[in-house]
């Protein structure tokens, strides 16, 4: 072997090499910069508002939501969460947290709720839901899910969310199941959890409400699934929507037994 | 108003761990909004810490200081019991204070 081929081998193994240990570190940088962040995650900010707002006489009626009925009896907020999507008969509706809250404001406070619901994110009363959203999911941290599953429309709404996970349509012929129906896969540095069985403790239906330190924003699920669906290029699907309600009652179902670690922190 | 900060202090040894986070939109002033026009700046640009009402530490800040921000220092010689107290203001003149036990 000559040497100069010699020479330029052993620069292309030190490149494969240097190549894996750069990525290698990247990724530990990133986990380094994730436990940097847990002990600062200013989701608190947004728990305290949304304490606030629970007790607060707001709207037409100047009351306050104490009286919110979210699935275990009027004012109960203490892991209701965790079984959210649930059927309510006062509504004849399966509802999930940031939808029921609507109701409440709207029956209890005055509020007009189709204004709200058309209101974008992050502005106007958009901004309580998410608040109240927040602090309930705080109110139940650690806990486990466990979605019911024994009235008929629960039962519906679980089979309709798992369809639409694995439809596919729009421009690119995505579906949820595209991105998020296999194990161990990631675009760029972020982890794609496989969401058709349960993904974990803290992970996907588990982590959400979170706060996105890259934008500043506080998401709830509602958010999430609306952003989801602008990623794979389909219409809006309308805030609190029996579609987006279906695909949480589906990833919740899934997440059951898991620990739900919400408000988390993404990047 | 100011929504309120969180405040935690917390002893190791003979110094407090004081960990903040601020409510603060922390504007830069460099951004657009959707219509193009620059979104005025708007940031804390003042920052002080106290312990027992004695300051402690005086920062000034400037606009790339994240939105929400958290600030972590230590004290030294601090005690369980004593107040630390934290205040802000920003270019607009807003201010707000709070105050917590070191434990």
């Amino acid at each position: 072997m000559n040497r100069q081929l010699a020479s330029a081998l052993t620069m292309a193994a030190c490149m494969v090499f240097g190549f894996a240990h750069a990525q290698k570190t990247s990724v530990q940088s990133i986990e380094e910069y994730r436990a940097m962040l847990q002990d600062g995650n200013p989701a608190e900010l947004f728990e305290a508002k949304g304490e606030d707002l629970w007790k607060q006489q707001r709207g037409p009626k100047k009351t306050s939501l104490e009286r919110c009925d979210l699935g275990k009896g009027p004012g109960v907020f203490k892991g209701v969460f965790l079984e959210l999507p649930r059927y309510f008969a006062d509504t004849n509706r399966v509802q999930d947290m940031e939808s029921r809250l609507l109701t409440c404001m709207e029956v209890l406070q005055g509020f007009n709720a189709a204004e709200i619901a058309k209101t974008p994110f992050g502005k106007g009363e958009q901004n309580t839901i998410t608040a109240l959203a927040t602090w309930l999911a705080g109110e139940s941290k650690d806990g486990k899910f466990n979605l019911p599953q024994q009235h008929p429309q629960e039962k519906a709404f679980y089979e309709v969310g798992k369809r639409l996970f694995f439809q596919r349509a729009g421009p690119h012929d995505f579906s949820c199941a595209s991105c998020h129906g296999q194990d161990n896969t990631r675009i760029r540095l972020q982890d794609l959890p496989n969401l058709t069985k349960n993904p974990g403790d803290g992970i996907g239906f588990a982590a959400w409400p979170a706060y996105r330190v890259s934008n500043g924003q506080m998401w709830g699920m509602q958010q999430r699934l609306n952003d989801c669906y602008r990623q794979q290029r389909f219409p809006y699907p309308g805030f609190g929507s029996d579609a987006t309600i279906a695909l949480g009652t589906y990833l919740g179902v899934n997440s059951k037994g898991a620990a739900s670690i919400a408000p988390a922190i993404k990047r | 108003m100011a929504d309120p900060m969180r405040i935690r202090a917390q002893l190791a040894g003979d110094k407090a761990n004081v960990r903040v986070l601020m409510a603060h939109e922390m504007e830069s002033g460099q951004r657009k909004d959707s219509a193009g026009k620059l979104v005025p700046a708007w940031y804390i640009n003042e920052v002080t810490a106290t312990l027992n009402g004695k300051v402690v530490m005086t920062a000034e800040w400037g606009p790339s200081v994240s939105k929400n921000p958290f600030l972590q220092f230590t004290i030294k010689g601090a005690k369980a019991g004593d107040k630390v107290g934290v205040s802000w203001k920003d270019t607009k003149g807003e201010s707000r204070a709070d105050e917590a036990t070191v434990s």
